[in-house]
Formats: structure tokens, sequence, C-alpha cells
């Protein structure tokens, strides 16, 4: 009994623990808003640290950016006016999902541009296979030898 | 048949290779700034101990003035700290500073042992830093006499960096 107790806890201290990087005395009371500012940190860069979100991020300046957004949710901001006011100090890079407009159209619809020719290249092999393989009909020289075959053939 | 298609791959290869060049030879650190030409974030800072002056939007209206953002923990803003001493002792226009995220005691400490450039200096807890975009110390921004940032350095100034720009800019905007 004792020992499958131990092994139990073992088991409990070996289960992995998410590391968090918002620090206990920065949460806000109100489970909502918290809730809130976690979701706009997930869609924020850290300039620091580059490829973590400000709600992954240990740095300072991440911190600062979730201080500033629990400050102005809790003033009665929306998580679009949050966000906004974010990009137009740091501007778009500090997205993490790059918005769609004139100079990000390729990166959004390369994939798309591709798969494109993609299937017109495949459907251009394909029609031209297919053309390959359907025999010419028969010229008028080519029917009477043909006709003329079959007769042969039928007479014993 | 078709002979040009063969060249197809040459002309590929050639765009990609112009993309990556002009691409990579930016620099990463540098982020564009959005508030190039936006007036400057509206402010007002705390001085530091010693001093009963603290920096705010007002100061920096009525002439062309240049915004340094330093720590006394940041390394490098001690590396640029005399091509901009060396500037402010021109005295072609104000140094102002924004002493970012540091500890009072130890802000003043260093500006005792290296020396003060800064006309007037506001202690900034980090929401001011933000709202000037910044992300790494040192920053510097040249801002206009109508309160407009106009440019943006990041990293240390060189004595380069305030011959080959600051200088030429400054007598741009400084009408």
């Amino acid at each position: 009994m004792r020992v499958w107790l131990f092994a139990l806890l073992l088991l409990a201290a070996l289960a992995p623990v998410p590391a968090h990087a918002v620090r206990p005395d920065e949460v806000l009371p109100d489970p909502a808003l918290e809730a809130r500012t976690r979701d706009i940190g997930k869609e924020l860069r850290c300039l620091v640290c580059r490829n973590q979100s400000v709600d992954d991020s240990d740095a300072d300046l991440a911190h600062d950016i979730r201080a500033l957004v629990r400050q102005r949710l809790t003033a009665g901001d929306s998580n679009a006016q949050v966000i906004a006011y974010i990009r137009s100090r740091y501007g778009d890079y500090v997205l993490l999902k790059p918005p769609f407009q004139l100079d990000t159209w390729l990166l959004w619809g390369g994939p798309a541009v591709i798969l494109l020719l993609g299937i017109g290249g495949i459907g251009r092999y394909l029609r031209r296979q297919a053309r390959k393989a359907a025999a010419p009909p028969l010229s008028d020289d080519e029917r009477q030898r043909l006709a003329q075959m079959l007769d042969d053939k039928a007479e014993p | 048949m078709r002979r040009w298609l063969y060249l197809l791959p040459v002309a590929v290869f050639a765009l990609m290779a112009a993309g990556f060049y002009i691409g990579l030879s930016r620099d990463p650190e540098v982020l564009p700034s959005p508030l190039i030409d936006e007036p400057a974030p509206q402010f007002d800072l705390p001085p530091l101990p010693g001093s009963n002056k603290g920096l705010s939007t007002a100061d920096l209206k009525g002439g062309v003035s240049l915004v340094n953002v330093f720590a006394s923990w940041c390394v490098p803003c001690r590396e640029e700290h005399k091509a901009l001493s060396a500037f402010a002792a021109l005295k072609r226009v104000p140094v102002y500073g924004i002493d970012y995220k540091d500890k009072p005691k130890a802000a003043a400490d260093w500006l005792t042992e290296l020396g003060n450039p800064y006309t007037q200096i506001g202690a900034d807890d980090g929401q001011v830093g933000i709202a000037w975009g910044v992300y790494g110390v040192p920053e510097t921004f040249l801002v206009d006499g109508a309160g407009r940032i106009r440019y943006k350095h990041v990293g240390p100034l060189s004595q380069a960096d305030i011959d080959k720009t600051i200088l030429p800019l400054i007598a741009r905007f400084g009408q």
C-alpha cells in the first residue's frame, strides 16, 4: 500500500507542469478580464524575444505590455482597441498573425496561386496525354482497306 | 518547341536571388517604426533625484530636439555615451533623456560617473517607453519643432551616425 502511494506521488511529481510567464501578482481579480488579457497576449509578439508571444514571454517588455493591456481592459477598451493601440506603437510586426493587406497579399495569396498553377499544369498535361491516346480517325483510303479485309474474312 | 520555357528556371532563380539579396541585407534587429512623422506620444515623466525638472510632451515643442532612451543597466548606452555627449556639447539642439526602467539612484550614479549630456531627463517605469514603441534601449528619436517624430535610431549612436544622419536631419527640419 505504501509503495503504491509512493509510486503515485512520484508519478505526480513527474507530470509536466506548464511554466507560466504570467506572474501571480500581475493577474487581475476579474477572471473574464484576465482571460481577455491572455487572449490578447497570445496575438502579440514579444519584441525582445521575437518568436514568443507576449503571453508566453518572461521578458520585462512583455510584462509591461501585459500590464498595459490589463489597464486598458479595466478602463473599458475592447480587445480590438487594445491591439490597435499596441500596433500603432510597434507596427504590424507586433502582430503574430500578419494582417491581409497590400504588402502581404503575396504571403497570404502565394499558396493559392501556387495551387492554381499546379492544377493548371496537371490539367494541361492530362489533356495532352488524352489527345495522344485517342487514335486519329481513319482516312477514306484506310476505311476502304479495312472494309476489304473484313470482306475477305467474311468469305470462307 | 518553346525554347523560352527553358529560361523559366533561370528567371525564377534570378527573381528569388534578388528578393533574398534585398531581404537578407536588412538588419533584422531594426524594426520599422509606425511613429515616424506622427506626433510624439503624450507623456509627463517625473525627474530623477537631484533635479526638479522631469520631461513631458510640452518640452518637445518649439524646436528640433533629440530624445534618447537610455538606462544605467544598458551596456550599449555606455558605448554611445561619448558620441552623445560630444553631440550635446555642440549645443545644436537639446538632448532629452528618458531613463527607461531604471532605479533612480543607479541612474543618478551613472550620470555622475560618465557625465550628464541631457538637458532634461524623465524617469519612466516602462509605460511611456511602450507609447514611444521602445523595444530595446538605447533608442534615439529626432523630434521636429512641431513635436513630430521624424527619425528613429535603434541601438547605440556612433559618431558616424551623428555626422551622417542626425546632423543633416537637424539641418533639414531646423527651420
